[in-house]
């Protein structure tokens, strides 16, 4: 059964719990710098919105990695950093357009959520809800999946797109 | 572990700055924040010292859990002597500053002297700097917030600044972070703004950790899910905010209404929780916008509003527009039924202000409410107030109160001494509902007696943090008493002041212990910190070894006995209305007893074997 | 079928392997023009840091990886094609038959005009066998000098001074990676640069690469416009790069500065496609073809010129010309038109003192462009916004009063999370068992 995370913004408290699970499973410390979620504030309108990599269809990642350090985990569809082949290039820090995949410097290789091996603890620690791991099938795509599908270079479909058509 | 180890001295008169390893130590038996602050601060600073002037030192501190995944572990305390009372001040605040410095690498800052030109702050990670802050002196925390994210392109640090009002030593302006988050009471702002600094702005990409990972969590899951079943922490605190408590306190006829004349409101419904969430018959809109969680707090309490763009105190202010910290119980009460206003948006705008300008809402509305009386009395006249009508249930008064006062404007500097120094000036001391020159919460001790020895007795002036006997003695947690006798009290008392000293040692949010007692606690501590056998029973001993040694240095600051006191009004005028009709407080019952359990004289002053006994 | 596909960089290997996902009986063979398996010339700057081995620069890391695909990869040197009988030929062996044929031979480095650059000691640093070249001579306190301080020197520079080289760079550019950014942002990594310890001299032309007696282990000289003459043991030469596509004379496939291609990958010759360094595709900014020489959009192309080679009809619509450096720690990146439009808006964040910088240019309330210096978090989000054109709308405005608030702009607009209107609070548990 393929589960995604589903994050619903407008059950976000704000508490910032599943930054601090997501760096204690992955950094062995307290550490909202280093988690791989994030909630940001828009503290004008009240709203908390956390943020994290959709393990989105493209690969972005992936496809940009120059020496197969990122791989797709066939049963899970997880995209995965292998720390051992990365080499620390940066490159797809630049081409996932979600800005989900980070440099760690103290590391020297890119960290990105790998849904803690089928077992996300940000969904676990989240006390509202905002963040759940469930049944692709069940909740079918979700927002951000479809975005992340539209943004596609070149989709036609995707929001405000402008991409110019090359003409010969 | 826990701890970060390390403390900032930022000495503002010189412009330097020193780091120091935290006396461990001392940590074994203080633990942090609250404590451990404080016991840095009696070693330090003479107990008689102006608490304006530069020999007063101003410590921010972070206690050994914040920054973990404790539930509400993001809290921060600052400790000084408060510009206020003249006592030992102890201020917690929440939202996101205190883990921020915790992750920057920091247990606490100590502040000292004076800066000879308004300065600001930056903390990030290890790198402490002193900064010019003439472009911001004279402005609000609001704009000072953006202008310290703007100047140094960072839009996640964490600020701690004062406002206008803490400039102009308003004596009971407070610290405010993230916007609307506030060390709030005993004028702690006042002290900063003497110091010369106007803000310290935090960033940490450090982390924190713990003595044991898998038994903290373990402690911690656990924690969570006995406040995530609780009645109140679970479902009361997010659904209503504090204002929970608006129309329990009411029927319990403990509601001080205009300057504690009364104890029932009779526009209590008009400014409840309920009233909140309630569609405005104005645009349609409800007042609440949603709830926000401080950092890591799983309870969510706070507030977030949005008053109708087209109410009259905010026409043209564009600035208060936007969503933004809305009304806890203690304001609405302040604001609201002690002054006689029951007007919820007024209500919300009062406190935006005081949050812009950083002001303690308790003590602004209640030296309002003062003031009105002194007003019904003849004693202040239009001629004090600038032509302000300053009638109880006055909303257009109290939104130009509130303006002159953040700035410290005309009679805003009158209403800006607070109520005891402005009633003795007028001649009537008695009116003013404050112990420790500091005012009363939103508990009258008519109808809660417990809360009057808890006010009497508080080592920071008035205040319900201390001891918060309304859990047992309203909500029956842990265990159901009666709020009408004094039987008891005084044990109940002394438990809740112990423990609660401890619980703001650590780091965590005092809300939590609605559910948790210490046993829930304990077991968090203890995974999370070395240095002692962090049992519930030890760190009732680490609270009364507080509550002690702060005592010790108010008594050394000029306090006896005597000022363990409250205003006439509490003890001679009896309850008109509700449950404690007739009733006056029976603290002159409580007292002795108290004493005798705390193991002090008659003077109120701790034997030399209660100290020894606490290692003091 | 026969698929052919000759140039065995990211977008030839991206191609096979995407033409096997799509054809799954069709035969492929990949031809590399060098001896070692497929490999990325990204990774080499950390071959020579010694973070990596051979191995960490191929592209696929099982031995087996072509073989489990049924790909042929063999070596071979291109030597022309015949458009219409459908021949390759290759330097030494037969002729080689395609149905479909993709040049992906990628690009070659610029030799800048000067005497002595085919002195024993002058190396490019493009190929493995360069790096081991350089690894030979790169010592410890070896004087080196790179000339060249565009995206792939300012790469080389940073290997050379993790090997401990003394180092000197020279750019005949009045600033460093020219091509990738503005003067502030150059300026900025000059500095760096120079704080570390290399000597950098912008707007410099080496006028000649001499052999001199031993000195010191230095056996060259490199004259500089001037005046100095810099000793070196090593001189690594990082000018810029071409398209291969000399062996293309006279085969029918039109070429500018790059193979020219329709959307579809296309060349002017029938059944012949073009991805990667090698070819001009749209660079999505303009809309007009460029050379992107980079590894993503090796990577696209390739992927594209499969889809249409295996007859999945999949127009390109333009890349983004995008790179991200590090320089000694000092992390820089650039995207889309990171010049700025004149009529267009722009915001900046520049703080010297700690070298952080952030431009963005917009063009009416979108983003077009930007460049960054000392930030790395969600960096992304750049490339995100670029691509897609959302509109900005009032985030524009914030933005250019305080353009670090970027990731929040993009979460709002990309997201589209925050719009008004009440939510009401968030409650753990229903409210019927707390009034229980």
């Amino acid at each position: 059964m393929l589960k995604a995370l589903v994050i619903d913004p407008g059950k976000c408290t704000g508490c910032k719990q599943c930054e601090m699970a997501c760096s204690y499973e992955n950094e062995g410390e307290f550490n909202v710098a280093k988690s791989r979620i994030r909630v940001f504030d828009f503290h004008e309108q009240g709203k908390m919105v956390p943020y994290t990599c959709t393990q989105c269809a493209e690969a972005w990642c992936q496809q940009a990695c120059p020496v197969n350090a990122i791989t797709t985990d066939p049963l899970s569809l997880v995209k995965v950093v292998h720390e051992n082949l990365c080499v620390g290039c940066k490159v797809c820090t630049i081409a996932c357009p979600f800005g989900t995949i980070n440099y760690n410097a103290s590391t020297g290789k890119v960290t990105k959520c790998d849904l803690c091996q089928g077992n996300p603890a940000c969904s676990d620690a989240c006390p509202t809800g905002a963040i759940t791991f469930q049944d692709i099938e069940q909740t079918g795509f979700d927002k951000m999946k479809v975005w992340a599908a539209q943004a596609a270079a070149g989709s036609p479909d995707a929001p405000g797109a402008k991409a110019p058509v090359a003409k010969h | 572990m826990g701890w970060a180890r390390k403390i900032l001295r930022v000495n503002l008169t010189t412009g330097t700055v020193k780091v120091e390893p935290l006396n461990m130590d001392w940590a074994s038996k203080y633990l942090g924040q609250r404590g451990l602050a404080t016991k840095y601060f009696v070693e330090e600073v003479d107990p008689k010292v102006d608490p304006l002037g530069p020999e007063n030192k101003m410590i921010m501190a972070t206690g050994p859990l914040t920054g973990t995944a404790a539930s509400t572990a993001g809290r921060y305390s600052v400790i000084t002597k408060g510009a206020l009372t003249n006592a030992i001040a102890c201020s917690n605040s929440g939202g996101y500053f205190g883990a921020e410095l915790k992750f920057a690498g920091w247990d606490m800052i100590i502040f000292e002297g004076k800066a000879p030109k308004p300065v600001y702050v930056t903390v990030f990670d290890d790198v402490c700097e002193i900064h010019d802050a003439s472009d911001i002196w004279g402005t609000s925390v609001w704009h000072t917030d953006e202008w310290i994210k703007t100047k140094h392109q960072d839009p996640m640090m964490h600020i701690s600044a004062i406002g206008v009002s803490g400039e102009k030593q308003v004596l009971y302006s407070c610290i405010v972070n993230d916007l609307h988050r506030a060390a709030g009471r005993s004028g702690v702002g006042a002290v900063m703004g003497s110091k010369n600094l106007k803000a310290v702005a935090v960033r940490g990409t450090g982390g924190v950790k713990v003595k044991d990972g898998r038994a903290f969590l373990k402690a911690a899951t656990a924690g969570k899910k006995v406040l995530q079943e609780n009645a109140v922490t679970g479902a009361g605190l997010p659904t209503y905010g504090t204002q929970v408590l608006m129309n329990v306190i009411n029927e319990a006829g403990a509601m001080p209404t205009r300057n504690h004349r009364q104890v029932q409101f009779e526009g209590a419904h008009a400014i409840s929780a309920e009233a909140m969430a309630t569609p405005r018959k104005s645009d349609g809109q409800p007042n609440l916008l949603t709830n926000q969680a401080c950092f890591g707090c799983t309870i969510a309490c706070g507030r977030i509003s949005k008053i109708d763009e087209k109410h009259f105190t905010i026409q043209n202010k564009p600035q208060y527009w936007k969503a933004s910290g809305g009304l806890e119980y203690e304001a609405a009460w302040a604001l609201g039924s002690n002054t006689g206003v029951d007007d919820l948006e007024t209500l919300t705008y009062v406190n935006f202000v005081c949050n812009e300008q950083g002001m303690d809402p308790i003590s602004f509305g209640a030296t309002v409410s003062a003031a009105m009386e002194l007003y019904e009395l003849g004693l202040l006249t239009k001629e004090h107030t600038g032509g302000i009508d300053l009638k109880f249930g006055s909303a257009e008064a109290l939104a130009k109160c509130v303006e002159l006062t953040g700035t410290g404007e005309g009679f805003g500097k009158e209403l800006g001494l607070g109520s005891l120094r402005l009633c003795t000036k007028y001649g009537r001391p008695d009116l003013s509902m404050s112990v420790k020159g500091q005012e009363f919460p939103a508990y009258d001790s008519r109808g809660i007696q417990g809360m009057g020895l808890t006010y009497a007795t508080s080592n920071r002036g008035a205040c319900h943090l201390r001891s918060y006997t309304v859990s047992s003695e309203i909500l029956g947690i842990p265990e159901k008493t009666d709020p009408l006798t004094t039987d008891g009290k005084p044990a109940l008392v002394k438990a809740f002041q112990d423990a609660t000293a401890a619980v703001d040692s650590t780091g965590l949010c005092v809300f939590t212990t609605f559910a948790w007692t210490l046993n829930d606690i304990a077991p968090q501590v203890d995974a999370a910190c070395d240095g002692a056998n962090w049992t519930p029973e030890y760190m009732m001993e680490v609270g009364e070894r507080i509550w002690n040694m702060e005592r010790v240095f108010n008594n050394r600051a000029g306090f006896t006995h005597k000022d363990d006191n409250l205003p006439p009004r509490l003890v001679a005028e009896p309850a008109e209305t509700g449950p404690a009709k007739g009733l006056v407080n029976g603290l002159a019952t409580m007292l002795p007893e108290y004493y005798q359990l705390r193991g002090w004289t008659q003077e109120g002053v701790p034997t030399n074997e209660t100290l020894s006994r606490l290692s003091l | 079928m026969h698929y052919v596909i000759l140039g065995a960089g990211p977008a030839g290997v991206t191609a096979a392997e995407t033409i096997r996902q799509k054809d799954r009986n069709g035969r492929i063979t990949l031809i590399g023009g060098e001896p070692e398996p497929p490999y990325s010339r990204m990774a080499i700057p950390y071959l020579l840091h010694g973070d990596i081995e051979e191995r960490g620069t191929y592209l696929r890391q099982k031995p087996d990886h072509y073989d489990s695909l049924c790909i042929e990869y063999r070596h071979g040197r291109a030597g022309g094609i015949d458009s219409r009988r459908k021949e390759l030929y290759l330097s030494g062996s037969d002729p080689v038959a395609y149905d479909k044929l993709l040049i992906a031979t990628g690009a070659s480095p610029v030799i800048p005009k000067m005497s002595g650059s085919n002195l024993d000691g002058v190396v490019n640093c493009w190929t493995l066998a360069d790096a081991r070249a350089i690894l030979k001579r790169a010592d410890k306190g070896a004087p080196v000098v790179l000339v060249g301080a565009g995206f792939i020197g300012s790469i080389v520079l940073e290997a050379l001074y993790q090997r401990g080289c003394d180092l000197t760079v020279v750019e005949i550019a009045p600033r460093m990676v020219a091509r990738m950014m503005d003067d502030t942002a150059g300026g900025m990594l000059a500095r760096w640069c120079r704080e570390k310890g290399v000597k950098v001299h912008t707007g410099t032309k080496v006028n000649a690469i001499r052999q001199t007696g031993s000195n010191g282990g230095a056996t060259l000289a490199v004259d500089l416009s001037n005046g100095q003459a810099i000793p070196a043991q090593l001189v690594v030469l990082a000018a810029g790069v071409k398209s291969n596509t000399g062996f293309l004379v006279g085969s029918g496939v039109k070429v500018n500065w790059g193979i020219q291609v329709n959307p579809f990958l296309e060349t002017s010759a029938p059944d012949v496609f073009a991805a990667g360094d090698c070819c001009e595709a749209v660079d999505i900014s303009t809309g007009k073809p460029d050379m992107l020489a980079i590894q993503p959009v090796a990577v696209e192309h390739g992927r594209l010129a499969g889809l249409n080679m295996a007859g999945t009809k999949t127009p390109h619509r333009g890349s983004l010309n995008m790179n991200v450096l590090d320089t000694m720690g000092l992390i820089s990146s650039s995207f889309g038109l990171w010049q700025g439009k004149p009529e267009g808006q722009t915001a900046k964040l520049i703080d010297e003192d700690n070298f952080k910088y952030l431009k963005l240019n917009f063009e009416g309330d979108r983003l077009i462009g930007a460049q960054s210096v000392g930030l790395t978090d969600h960096v992304g989000m750049l490339r995100g916004l670029i691509q897609t054109g959302f509109r900005l709308g009032g985030w524009k405005d914030k933005l250019i009063a305080s353009p670090e608030r970027l990731r929040e702009a993009y979460i709002a607009v990309a997201q589209g999370a925050p719009i008004g209107g009440p939510t009401g609070p968030h409650v753990n548990t229903p409210i019927a068992k707390a009034a229980a």
